[in-house]
């Protein structure tokens, strides 16, 4: 299985993502400079989070507009996985292959911490390794997480399946509509969301309820 | 010879915006009493070279479209200095 990760200036979770990656594929995964136009023939690529551009003009705007997310674009037509985590999901967002936008956390203050997410659509290729309505954990980091689109945008992902992961109830660390912590896209080859499912991934994390989720991308045994 | 422009970017209606809630919050803290509703926007100073400026108003459209503003969430406004 071959992965791809993206580099833009000011991601900080690469690493993370990376070492994610190679554990679960055993193979370390190529990077792709902003910059490059071309992405290698891999089964998943990663946009993964930080402060791409220091958040300059808006979160993940300036990065969305690189050479290297043409290619993730062109790849995505293709039918290649992608997926996009923390400032990765405001980046797809940004460069228009998801809907909707991610605002300032309603309470304005940056969340670190554990949230419980609830899988509101198991069938899709990322989420296939989970039970529809599990509950998992995984952390969340960001200060612009809060998920809006308009009203005729929300109606079109709830009723096509595309909201696949909800704050579970209680836990919205942000303010998101709707709970919404991650969606896909129409196709469903592109996902993204602002926990961290690569932050829990091996016992040493303390928890392995990310892992299904990568090995799902890569139609892998979790 | 250079066009000035600006261009306001702000929040659509309806799309809630917790900074401006604060603001507002911390203007009534200092006394200021009688403000309604405030709303965060951004303002970008542009200078463009040349003298056409139905091609500069267009252009900073295109700008705004593609990079300035988020359309999902913000409206804009071009105003043409002179």
């Amino acid at each position: 299985m071959k992965t791809a990760v993206v580099l833009l200036p000011g991601l900080n979770r690469d690493r993370d993502m990376i070492a994610a990656l190679t554990t679960i594929t055993g193979q370390r995964p190529h990077t792709v400079w902003q910059t490059e136009t071309e992405i290698p023939d891999v089964d998943l690529i990663v946009i993964p989070g930080g402060f791409s551009y220091g958040d300059y003009l808006r979160c993940g705007a300036i990065g969305a507009r690189m050479p290297v997310m043409q290619a993730v674009a062109d790849k995505a037509r293709q039918g290649v996985m992608v997926m996009g985590v923390c400032n990765g999901f405001q980046i797809l967002l940004e460069a228009g292959l998801l809907p909707g936008a991610l605002m300032r956390n309603a309470t304005l203050k940056f969340v670190c911490r554990e949230v419980k997410l609830e899988v509101a659509n198991a069938n899709t290729a990322f989420t296939r390794g989970y039970q529809a309505g599990q509950v998992i954990r995984c952390p969340v980091a960001h200060h612009d997480g809060n998920y809006f689109a308009d009203e005729e945008t929300l109606k079109r992902l709830e009723g096509e399946g595309q909201v696949v992961f909800r704050y579970a109830e209680g836990t919205n660390p942000n303010g998101s509509v709707n709970d919404i912590a991650g969606i896909v896209s129409h196709e469903g080859n592109v996902l993204g969301m602002m926990p961290h499912p690569e932050n829990l991934v091996e016992a040493a994390h303390g928890g392995t309820d990310g892992r299904a989720l990568f090995a799902g991308a890569l139609g892998l045994a979790a | 010879m250079a066009i000035r422009a600006r261009v306001t970017v702000t929040l659509k209606n309806g799309v809630l915006d917790p900074q401006g809630k604060a603001i507002e919050g911390a203007l009534g803290t200092l006394g200021f009493g009688g403000v309604g509703q405030v709303r965060q926007g951004k303002v970008f100073d542009v200078e463009l070279d040349g003298a056409d400026r139905s091609k500069a108003e267009a252009d900073l459209k295109a700008m705004c479209e593609k990079l300035l503003a988020n359309t999902v969430i913000e409206d804009y406004a071009v105003e043409i200095a002179g």
